[in-house]
């Protein structure tokens, strides 16, 4: 039995028999993170004695038959963008490459609490910019389902982590897709939760009113496992709520959830350019709903059509605000180079540590904040996202949940030089979410040639309908 | 010719609230740097603002002190800018939406009290400081989510008099309702100045100037002044200049020029998407309402109404809370309520340092009373009673045992007394002579002789009495 191999609600039931024991197992993992870490680049810091020493810990505990969180002895691995205490916290940055970080974030300790392991800080797209996972300052993720190609991003390296077996669980960000899009890529599932469902404190922003904490899991059950030990108001984070959808029971083995269920999809999608891969595996899905009992609809889904534009002027505003932290005053890389005044300091740090797409994002977002181009891009953006919520406002109404792929495309070589507007075409169906502040899950379709990522879309505090429909959906797939 | 002077004040005050802003790191002035800081105020990344209610609870009370609409939804936004000791790069604060609008404040003038508008009052939180040195510059990072509010005057006052009317009148509000300690010299209460000069006659006006960080009622008093006659002097000259940031110098008496503003500074503000708007409502502002103190023009109308005092006791009497409070307490208990005044103007007063920010007096108000009723009830006469009092402040004794101890009880008694006028009146022969040849100043002579006799307890109206009968019957 290859202990690396087995879901994290796998791995429990093995510990409460004593199949193996939590030290094993997150052996298991180092050994596989040792072996193809060279490979894949998943990990930007790996905890090895941290995590072995935890996992000495919990088989303590469950010797003593002492109660355990709920994911006692999983291993799993952290965005490197998360606080965890006395741990690199680089954010995939120059600027942060040594940067320790003082304290843990509250789903840090949320997840130490629960009894997981933490194997390290898995890779990302610097400061979460990014949807391939190549502008990490710490080189590109590889996609363990063909090192050739991407894993997506910005989350890349949890998802590559998850889907090549370096851990059995991640926890990923997502502020336009970041955890679905690259679960689409590497045949997994990946969530995002209602906005403010888990809390952000102890997490770098990259715009935060769009960012969001996500699991990634093999299956639906494990990414729903993570979610329930992560969610809950945080009194550190004024943002953050209870949102009790959460913690709903889910019967994964039987629960017939799709029959009369009513599911949208928007127009503007039917008549998109899909890879034909894609396209197939949407066209499987509709029917695969529809086979289970399901209502499938074609809708209006107003200002749809916006969401890329609005989303990267409101996006870009928010990081060019939240990237001027990193000044190279308390924390960070100082320049070596001479300087004589603060400004220069600053300048000559951040134009030394901040990467190209980072650069080029704080640049976008500046301008667009400055006085003259403010009122024509800024606030009419701001207007349209309110539209955009009130067209999901509206499907709700009448809909459960919409369906599209994760992505428009399958994932792309490592070395092609797609401009960045095409990279940037590849969050299109997962920014309404975040926009909008919904849940919203990629369950992997199968059935193809290369996994696809289908996207489910729910109303704001109805994560459940998200993990319900993707469990009966995952189940038929098999 | 003719001017209108336009003067408006924007004053940031520091709300004395227990902890910061959006942290949990204590909120006091000085000490050690860098040892009151948190991931929150050193904007660590990962670390977020979490608004402290009772900033908003002290901002509510001086938004109420100060007559304003408080806004029930307001909302907080960010202020881009780079500077060493601004650890986000951004200061949160309040843009558009602030928490309340359109207050006034009344202050005296020459001509009567007049309104002061006030546009807005505004949350937000300090940013931290740069210590200078020969080669190298410190930042002391402490002051860094210290919770402000900004006070924004309408341009409404017309000199230096009424600018530091204006000043003084808001400082001894919000200390009143105890929201700040308003010091000027700790940075609590700072104060920008902006001033021009309108031509009446032909309408034209000078460009705005800022005068920067004054920090004495004086200097606002003085730099108003100083730029009114260099406006005049401008417009008189036909000369214009550019909006212009200026400093006071104290030493020569006038103001330097800074810088000059060529264009407005672009902040690029933005909401602050990690703090929820506040909400609140009609309940939760008359909560903070029926918190709120006697403002002391209130207070002051109503202690000349109840209690029938002078316009200038009661002002002296409600210049601070505990003042005010003391003399309430006593006068509950005594109902000669202008002898109270009377007192503690004088007697009281006098020996208490600092009325202003701390008056204290090291004996309870029941003991002050006890005393009151021995005068009052002739016990014991005035200059005794003054002399318990003096004890009462040296020894901490309780007056009657002061009493007691030095026998201070007046002699009401004609045998007693009797006995020492005699005694006088045999000694005295010329001064007897002199009261009979009509000169009446010698019988003020005689009494002070019996009251020394009788170590200043003898009853000095019975002293009178019986010295006026004694000599009619020689
Ligand atoms: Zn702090």
């Amino acid at each position: 039995m290859d202990l690396t191999h087995l879901k994290a609600h796998e791995l429990i039931k093995g510990y409460e028999n004593r199949d193996f024991t939590c030290t094993e197992v997150t052996q298991a993992y180092l050994d596989v993170i040792k072996a193809k870490e060279q490979d894949i680049n998943a990990y930007i810091t790996v905890t090895d004695n941290l995590a072995l020493s935890r996992a000495q810990y919990v088989d303590s505990m469950y010797e003593n038959r002492e109660e355990q969180g709920l994911l006692a002895g999983v291993p799993l691995a952290i965005k490197d963008n998360v606080a965890v205490k006395d741990v690199k916290m680089t954010a995939a940055s120059k600027i942060l490459e040594n940067f320790i970080a003082p304290y843990n974030s509250t789903l840090t300790e949320k997840v130490n609490e629960a009894g997981a392991i933490i194997l390290g800080k898995a890779n990302m797209d610097e400061f979460a910019m990014g949807a391939t996972t190549r502008s990490s300052y710490f080189g590109a993720t590889k996609n363990p389902l063909d090192p050739k190609l991407i894993p997506g991003g910005s989350s890349g390296g949890s998802a590559a982590a998850v889907s090549g077996f370096e851990a059995c669980l991640a926890v990923g960000t997502d502020t336009g897709g970041s955890t679905r899009q690259p679960a689409g890529f590497n045949g997994i599932v990946g969530f995002k939760p209602t906005y403010g469902s888990v809390s952000r404190f102890g997490i770098a922003s990259m715009a935060n009113t769009f960012d969001t904490v996500g699991s990634f899991g093999r299956d639906v059950e494990d990414a729903h496992l993570l979610m329930q030990v992560m969610a809950g108001r945080d009194m550190k984070d004024a943002t953050s709520i209870d949102n009790p959808s959460l913690t709903k029971p889910i019967d994964f083995e039987n629960g017939a959830y799709l029959k009369d269920i009513k599911v949208a999809v928007p127009k503007v999608y039917l008549n998109m350019e899909l890879d034909s891969v894609v396209k197939s595996a949407f066209d499987s899905t509709i029917a695969l709903l529809k086979d289970a009992g399901a209502t499938v609809d074609v809708v209006d889904l107003e200002n749809l059509e916006y969401t890329i534009q609005v989303y990267h002027i409101l996006v870009n505003s928010e990081i060019a605000s939240n990237m001027s932290r990193f000044d190279s005053l308390r924390y960070g890389h100082r320049t070596q180079r001479p300087y004589s005044s603060y400004e220069e300091m600053f300048k000559f740090s951040r134009s030394e540590g901040f990467g190209d797409e980072v650069k080029k994002r704080i640049m976008v977002g500046t301008h667009i904040l400055s006085l003259d181009a403010k009122s024509n891009y800024y606030q009419k953006a701001l207007q349209v996202r309110t539209l955009i919520k009130k067209g999901f406002d509206d499907v709700f109404k009448n809909y459960d949940l919409i369906l599209s792929p994760s992505a428009p495309i399958l994932p792309i070589p490592l070395d092609s030089t797609m401009s960045d507007v095409e990279i940037y075409q590849s969050d299109l169906f997962t920014i309404p979410a975040n926009m909008a502040g919904c849940p919203s899950i990629s369950v992997p379709y199968t059935g193809g040639s290369f996994p696809v990522g289908m996207l489910l879309t729910a109303d704001r505090l109805r994560d459940d309908m998200c993990f319900k429909a993707a469990s009966e959906m995952e189940r038929r797939l098999k | 010719m003719s001017y209108k002077t336009i003067v408006g004040l924007e004053i940031h005050v520091e709300l004395s609230t227990v902890t910061k802003a959006f942290c949990s790191c204590e909120n006091t002035f000085g000490g050690e740097p860098n040892t009151r800081v948190c991931p929150v105020c050193l904007a660590l990344p990962g670390a977020m603002p979490v608004l402290n209610e009772n900033v908003l609870n002290y901002t509510l009370m001086a938004a109420l002190a100060l007559n304003c609409t408080i806004n029930k939804e307001s909302k907080f936004d960010r202020k881009n800018y780079f500077y060493p000791d601004l650890t986000k790069g951004f200061q949160i604060t309040q843009n558009d939406r602030p928490i309340a609008v359109e207050g006034h404040l009344t202050i005296d003038t020459d001509n009567g009290p007049k309104d002061i508008g006030i546009y807005q009052i505004q949350m937000e939180e300090d940013t931290g400081k740069s210590l200078h040195g020969d080669n190298e510059t410190l930042i002391d990072y402490n002051r860094c989510g210290v919770p402000l509010i900004e006070i924004v005057s309408k341009p409404d006052m017309a000199s230096g008099k009424e600018g530091r009317a204006f000043l003084e009148n808001l400082r001894n509000t919000l200390k009143f309702i105890g929201v700040s300690d308003v010091k000027m010299e700790e940075g609590s209460l700072r104060c920008d100045v902006n001033v021009n000069v309108k031509d009446e006659l032909t309408g034209k006006k000078t460009a705005v100037t800022e005068v920067k960080n004054l920090n004495s009622f004086r200097a606002v008093e003085k730099a108003i002044d100083f730029e009114v006659a260099r406006h005049i002097a401008l417009l008189e000259n036909g000369e214009d200049e550019l909006r212009t940031t200026r400093r006071w110098d104290d030493v020569n008496g006038q103001t330097v020029l800074m810088r000059v503003k060529y264009t407005q500074a672009d902040y690029r503000f933005q909401p602050e998407g990690d703090l929820v708007p506040v909400v609140i409502d009609d309940a939760y502002i008359e909560t903070i309402r029926a918190q709120l103190p006697e403002l002391p023009a209130d207070k002051k109308a109503r202690f000349i109404s109840a209690y029938n005092l002078s316009e200038y006791d009661a002002a002296v009497l409600t210049s601070s809370v505990q003042l005010a409070e003391f003399f309430e307490s006593v006068a509950a208990k005594f109902d000669d309520a202008n002898m109270v005044s009377n007192w503690i103007m004088t007697e009281v007063l006098r020996r208490v340092e600092d009325t202003e920010d701390n008056f204290e007096v090291p004996f309870e108000a029941d003991d002050f009373v006890e005393l009151l009723n021995f005068v009052k009830s002739g016990k014991i006469n005035n200059n005794a009673g003054k002399k318990v009092l003096r004890e009462m402040f040296e020894s901490k004794a309780k007056p009657a045992d002061i009493i007691e101890d030095k026998g201070l009880l007046q002699v009401s008694d004609d045998s007693a007394i009797g006995v020492w006028v005699d005694e006088v009146l045999k000694d005295n022969p010329q001064s007897i002579e002199d009261i009979k040849g009509g000169k009446d100043r010698a019988m003020g002579f005689l009494v002070g002789q019996v009251m020394k006799k009788s170590k200043g307890k003898a009853n000095p109206g019975l002293v009178n009495k019986l010295l006026q009968e004694k000599i009619q019957k020689m």
